[in-house]
């Protein structure tokens, strides 16, 4: 049978260690990514998010446990290997440049350039490809700036498939996006998952559409880590732990929350 | 850019006919002793050191704007021909406290060169150090102003202690100057300049990835401590000899890079690298050329043409700046 699983993580506990003193952010965490498959991570604010990115990024060490990436231990990979197989789109700014989109979307190819960072013909069709999955052909020629923040994130979802890597991480893709244009952007990953057969991580605070659209969810609460399929944890009653407010329910019939 | 190279050595206090240079650059002998001499000696070191210094300090800026992220970032902008400044003050002023034969050995080339390298390094670790706690455009500019200052003050404090011909060393030095550079001065300038773009054309790729910031830069495999190293280290040996040779050179870092950025459209460092050597040489020549005042036996101060043709670009890009905000 052939492996499915791209990264693990098996019991590792998050956080921040100046010198001697170490802050855990939260602990015995178990995840596991797998091909072709589009997974949500949600949480409240200041729960850790990104600072569980941040390690299974391999930016941030764990204070404890390790992160397998193809079964080696991330802190251990090369950049330019780390580069080949994981890509990010993060939630910072661009700072100012010229960039047109196009080149944005090239510059995903540095980690297979040479020196200078000549494209190759290869280079090329494989940015083209991204350009095309993504249908944002009319927009390479447009300068970075010159697009919408719901055009710029799929252009730098674009320029992390021309990268082509078995793993996307994205830091909350979709804030600042109106509706109509989060659905755009979840209905895109979950194309690429099942188009390309790449495993999409993805943190939002957009549950509802999350529960809908994606393969698995990895939940943060407060007491503990669960990844699972969306109407398990739904079974299990797991979002109702999710915001400690007791006006703030879980319909699971519904599939969303209510304000009560 | 030949012509410019070719106007440039004819211009000057003795007027030497347009013939007569090409007759001489083009391996004959100028008909007058003199005018020979004074193109061999003293035009075409410095014509050459034009270039060099245009060359030199265009992409030091260049680099610099990539590194900070920051349109307005250049040499003497950010306070590192301040620090060169301090670190050949150091050494002009404060050899006399040496003992003489460490004395002589700071004041020959070399030391010169350390000195203005050493300070411009430190100037630029210390900006760095700040604006990664400021990550405001505006701020880093104010630091580095402050640097300025600061230098400017420890300058001014040195100069009290020393000789009335330290003093005159020194302010000579400081007003920039392409001439009186010997053949021997030129060559040590093309080795550092040559060292300083070399690196630099390593840093291109690096550099174009950075145009998305750190840590997307990190994400595409940049070894991004490594790489900043060298550009630091690029830069400092591009400003800090530049300065110990000719004195600190106002806007050339700054503005050059941005006529590139402007007439080609252009952030790819491939590009970019290539326009902005070109352009650096060609508006170093055009300023050194003015500066000569064709027709006038007066010779102005290198420093005050490049700040004026300087000065009304770095207001221009702050106001297009504020328009791009709001």
């Amino acid at each position: 049978m052939e492996n499915k699983i791209i990264l693990q993580g098996s019991q590792i506990s998050i956080g921040y260690s100046h010198k001697k003193e170490k802050t855990i952010i939260a602990s015995n965490i178990d995840i596991c990514l797998e091909k072709g498959k589009l997974i949500a991570l949600i949480g409240a604010n200041g729960i850790g998010k990104s600072t569980l990115l941040r390690t299974i990024t391999g930016i941030q060490k764990p204070i404890s446990g390790t992160v397998l990436l193809n079964g080696q231990n991330i802190q251990e990979i090369g950049a330019l290997t780390l580069a080949q197989n994981l890509s990010v789109v993060l939630t910072e700014k661009l700072p100012p440049s010229n960039l047109t989109v196009f080149e944005l979307i090239a510059l995903g190819r540095q980690p297979y350039t040479n020196w200078i960072g000549k494209l190759t013909i290869e280079d090329i069709t494989k940015v083209n490809e991204a350009i095309e999955l993504t249908q944002i052909s009319h927009l390479a020629a447009k300068r970075h700036y010159e697009i919408s923040d719901g055009q710029l994130q799929i252009v730098l979802i674009a320029r992390a498939l021309a990268q082509d890597t078995p793993l996307i991480i994205l830091d909350e893709p979709t804030t600042h996006l109106d509706l109509l244009h989060k659905v755009v952007l979840f209905k895109l990953l979950k194309k690429l998952t099942q188009e390309t057969q790449k495993c999409i991580l993805f943190s939002t605070h957009d549950i509802d559409m999350a529960i809908q659209l994606s393969d698995e969810m990895i939940i943060m609460t407060p007491e503990n880590i669960v990844q699972d399929q969306p109407c398990n944890l739904i079974l299990k009653g797991t979002f109702n732990t999710l915001f400690k407010d007791e006006h703030i329910i879980f319909d699971a019939s519904k599939g969303k929350f209510v304000i009560s | 850019m030949l012509f410019l190279f070719v106007i440039n050595i004819s211009l000057g206090s003795v007027s030497i006919p347009m013939k007569e240079v090409f007759r001489s650059l083009t391996g004959g002998i100028a008909s007058k002793e003199t005018w020979e001499y004074i193109l061999i000696n003293y035009r075409l070191p410095k014509a050459i050191a034009a270039i060099l210094v245009g060359m030199g300090l265009s992409i030091s800026g260049l680099l610099m704007q990539t590194l900070f992220r920051n349109p307005l970032a250049g040499p003497y902008v950010l306070g590192l021909s301040s620090g060169a400044s301090l670190g050949v003050a150091t050494v002009i002023l404060g050899a006399a406290l040496l003992p003489p034969f460490l004395a002589t050995l700071l004041l020959s080339s070399y030391g010169i060169i350390l000195a203005s390298s050493l300070g411009s390094f430190t100037v630029l670790l210390a900006v760095l150090a700040v604006s990664h706690r400021l990550r405001d455009t505006m701020a880093i500019l104010i630091v580095g102003l402050m640097f300025g200052s600061l230098t400017s003050a420890i300058v001014g404090t040195l100069t009290y202690f020393s000789t009335a011909e330290q003093l005159q060393k020194f302010t000579f030095w400081s007003l920039g100057n392409l001439g009186n550079l010997s053949w021997t001065s030129i060559s040590l300038l093309t080795i550092c300049v040559a060292i300083g773009l070399l690196l630099s054309v390593f840093s291109i790729k690096p550099l174009n990835s950075l145009l998305l910031g750190e840590n997307y830069a990190k994400s595409l495999g940049l070894n991004y401590k490594k790489s900043r190293l060298i550009i630091i280290f690029a830069t400092s040996i591009l400003a800090g000899s530049i300065t110990a040779f000719a004195g600190p050179i106002a806007f050339i870092g700054l503005a050059v890079p941005h006529i590139a950025k402007l007439v080609f459209q252009t952030s790819n460092h491939t590009i970019l690298f290539w326009s902005t050597i070109l352009f650096g040489a060609i508006i170093m020549l055009i300023c050194d050329s003015i500066s000569q005042l064709p027709g006038s036996d007066l010779t102005l101060p290198i420093n005050a043409v490049t700040s004026i043709f300087g000065a009304p670009i770095v207001i221009w890009l702050l106001i297009r700046k504020r328009k791009m905000m709001g």
